[in-house]
């Protein structure tokens, strides 16, 4: 598979894909996306560039295990269910903080935070399996 | 709720009524282990501190069950539906005294386990995520107990699957990974029998929440119809499987003594009791009908689980291998109660699960201890344990008598009402099977403690005059080993010395499934 | 429609046992793959089927203004497809990695945990 022309491709690709998945994870909101299917594009495109380049590089690339990355997901997606104890409403309650950046309407909430939760949770857990194998194939 | 649609009035959907942070306990275990487990999850390369994160988490969630447990005696059963949505809609989380006290006890077991794992883990294997995995194990251990929609139970059941597979396979040894396969695919399969069930059930009365299904099952005309038989069936196959009842519990002897002891020791108290709860739950509190219906299928598979589990016990040489077996067989006694139904045998059940929680996981800690000093699992290579050490001895002496069922400890009491319930409703034969399990799980445990401890040496020496087997350094001193077997033992003695409080908490747990009046009263009386 | 879709799930389900009865470790995985499916399509099915029909409620009303298909199965078997998924990745690994190491893939020789000839126990002493 470690063709020149793949190897070239492969980083833009991926960056390209990573870029995208983000993209998704933000529109899932109210239209089609949300972070599991961002999640999965991010991770296959670890897994592209780990066929390209190798699964060492991948893991020197991210600097953080992709377990380590799941915690965190798993962690933020959690938390996002907490402030609803303040409003003196219950778990998981949704909290909103809406305001107005430069004529843009933003809305802020917690469903955000969670959504960015199981992005990391999906990147980190099919990550660490896609590299998994990839590491066996070539041992 | 966006404010951005002014006009809607949230009122027919959502829960307006304030929620005290009192509320909050209901969803406490379940989030308090998932914050743990991901911090924990986090730092995992931060070995040093893993142990006391996870035990932070573990006494946090011990603390958080306890309020629970007191609040639900002293209100109720309380409910919390997620994100403020009205019941049946939005998913519940509904604690009863059932639920209440089985996630103490197993939060309980934890902690100990937490203690325990400090000495048997070296820092590769917390790097490799014990205390994540194990605090993840509780958060759904604590959901599948707490939740109070079908669904929902199955995605704990889900979580708790794989927080087990990683703690399974925990140092990648070829024994582990051959266990974890069976394990994984047998209990995969029992998932998705879990699902088909959950999808007619869905299809037939349009609503998940357990106490909605109730009313609506309870308001039919021929509540064990064929279609409701059938889910019901289903569920007691996959319910069965978690459950390792008898003629599905391949995966439970193949898998359950591969891993590092005091993983063992956790699978054996938790994971089969989960099962064992889901069916009570769906069987006595769901579909009432469809159990008297099984009545006699679900005596068949008790007696089977009881009689081939002490069997198979009785033919292991390896002390993990047998311990497997003693806890089908304690499976099995559970199940009598829930193919009688009573209130009393139902109560039974639950104050047995209490007991098999408690008592299999002191007998694993225990196993990991004698291997410790007597360096094998396997009887014929143990010997002169006493001489060693006669404080153990007495220990396991408890223990033994516990999981046999003989007073005073904790196992007799359920044992007796389970066997008072099945004559009083005419099933001899069940009752016979329940003595005849205890019989033969004193003879198993017994040939244990004899060889192990109390004749002099191993195989291969003369009795008596071998030195005892301890070699004179083995770290027994770290306490890290004794408190957690110390906890347990407590409260294997302290269940059979003074039984008024489990049989006070079995009894309400039993009458809340049986009679759901407060249940449904719970879930529905929010907000209305 | 509905029962086109009910006679597929009924072979997914022919096939998945069929290979789950299968000594080969990657076949009873490649069943449990299909069983999962065949699960989820029958909990799809459950929820009605109907075309482009969104089940949204316009903004005056409380019900739907025609039929729609019921949304909350599909979610379950969204939930359902990301968790059969995730077991399954996980499996293969683990299917894997016990080929490596046992060297077979043949079940009835995977008696690693569980050796053929185990001694019995002692009978005295």
């Amino acid at each position: 598979m470690r063709t020149v022309i793949f190897r070239t491709i492969a980083p833009y690709l991926s960056a390209l894909m990573v870029l995208y998945s983000i993209f998704v994870l933000l529109r899932g909101h109210n239209e089609p996306g949300g972070g599991f299917i961002g999640g999965l594009i991010a991770a296959s495109a670890l897994a592209i560039f780990g066929i390209a380049c190798g699964v060492a590089s991948v893991r020197r690339a991210m600097k953080i295990h992709p377990m380590s990355l799941a915690g965190f997901g798993l962690f933020i997606g959690t938390l996002s269910a907490i402030p609803a104890l303040f409003q003196k409403q219950a778990f998981m309650t949704s909290q909103w903080l809406e305001f107005r950046f430069f004529d843009v309407d933003v809305a802020l909430s917690t469903p955000l935070v969670f959504d960015i939760g199981v992005y990391f949770v999906v990147v980190g857990a099919i990550g660490s399996i896609a590299l998994a194998l990839e590491e066996r194939e070539s041992d | 709720m966006a404010g951005s649609y002014p006009s809607v009035d949230f009122s027919l959907a959502m829960n307006m009524t304030p929620v005290s942070a009192a509320d909050w306990l209901v969803a406490a275990p379940v989030a308090i282990s998932l914050v743990g487990g991901s911090f924990c999850l986090m730092l995992r390369k931060n070995t040093a501190s893993q142990a006391k994160l996870g035990m932070i988490f573990l006494t946090l969630l011990v603390l958080a069950n306890i309020g629970l447990l007191i609040r639900v005696l002293d209100k109720g059963v309380i409910t919390m539906v997620m994100g403020g949505w009205l019941p049946p809609f939005g998913i519940a989380f509904t604690a009863d005294a059932l639920g209440a006290t089985l996630s103490l006890i197993a939060s309980i077991v934890a902690f100990c386990a937490g203690l325990y794992g400090a000495v048997t883990f070296d820092s590769t294997g917390r790097r490799y995520g014990f205390y994540p995995f194990l605090v993840l194990l509780m958060a759904g251990v604590c959901g599948a107990f707490l939740t109070g929609d079908v669904f929902n139970l199955y995605v704990w059941f889900e979580v708790l699957l794989i927080s087990s597979y990683g703690l399974l396979i925990l140092g990648n040894e070829r024994p582990q990974l051959d266990g974890a396969v069976k394990y994984g695919v047998l209990n995969l399969v029992g998932t998705n029998l879990f699902l088909i069930g959950t999808g007619l059930l869905y299809g037939v009365f349009g609503t998940l929440n357990m106490a909605d299904i109730a009313v609506k099952v309870a308001e039919l005309d021929n509540p064990a119809s064929g279609t409701i038989a059938t889910i019901a069936a289903l569920y007691f196959l996959a319910f069965a499987m978690k459950a390792a009842a008898f003629p599905v519990n391949f995966w439970l002897p193949a898998s359950y003594h591969t891993p590092n002891i005091v993983v063992s020791a956790v699978f054996a108290g938790l994971l089969t009791k989960v099962g064992v709860y889901a069916l009570i739950r769906i069987f006595v509190l769901i579909l009432p009908a469809s159990r008297e219906y099984l009545a006699d299928v679900i005596a068949l598979v008790a007696m089977a689980t009881m009689i081939t589990g002490v069997l198979g016990a009785l033919a292991q040489t390896e002390v993990r291998r047998m311990l497997g077996f003693l806890v089908i067989a304690g499976i099995g006694s559970m199940l009598s109660g829930l193919a009688v139904g009573s209130t009393l045998a139902i109560s039974g059940a639950i104050f047995y699960a209490v007991h098999s929680i408690v008592v299999m996981t002191a007998l694993y800690m225990a196993a990991g201890v004698m291997q410790r000093m007597g360096g094998s699992f396997n009887m014929r290579e143990l010997g002169g344990l006493y001489a060693a050490s006669p404080a153990f001895a007495g220990v396991f002496l408890v223990l033994a008598f516990g999981v046999s069922g003989l007073p005073p400890f904790s196992g007799f009491w359920p044992k007796v009402m389970l066997v008072d319930a099945a004559l009083i409703d005419g099933r001899g034969w069940l009752a016979t099977a329940i003595l005849v399990s205890g019989f033969l799980t004193t003879l198993a445990v017994g040939r244990v403690w004899i060889f192990a401890f109390w004749r002099g040496g191993p195989e291969g020496t003369p009795d008596g005059t071998a030195a005892p087997a301890v070699p004179a350094s083995a770290d027994l001193g770290s306490s890290a080993m004794w408190v957690p077997i110390g906890i347990l033992t407590a409260l294997v003695v302290f269940f059979g010395l003074q039984p008024e409080w489990m049989l006070e908490l079995s009894a309400r747990g039993a009458s809340g499934v049986i009679e759901p009046v407060g249940y449904v009263r719970s879930v529905f009386g929010v907000g209305q | 429609m509905e029962t086109g879709l009910a006679i597929v799930i009924g072979l997914f389900f022919a096939v998945s046992v069929y290979l789950m009865l299968s000594k080969q470790l990657v076949r009873m995985l490649l069943g449990i793959a299909i069983l999962g499916n065949a699960v989820n399509m029958s909990i799809f099915l459950n929820g009605r089927l109907t075309r482009e029909v969104p089940p949204v409620i316009p903004a005056d009303l409380y019900v739907p203004a025609e039929v729609t298909a019921n949304p909350l199965p599909q979610a379950l078997v969204l939930t359902a497809i990301v968790i059969s998924f995730s077991f399954f990745a996980f499996l293969l690994v683990l299917a894997f990695r016990a080929y490596q190491e046992v060297g077979t893939d043949d079940v009835n020789e995977m008696r690693v945990a569980e050796p053929e000839n185990d001694p019995l126990p002692p009978q005295g002493y």
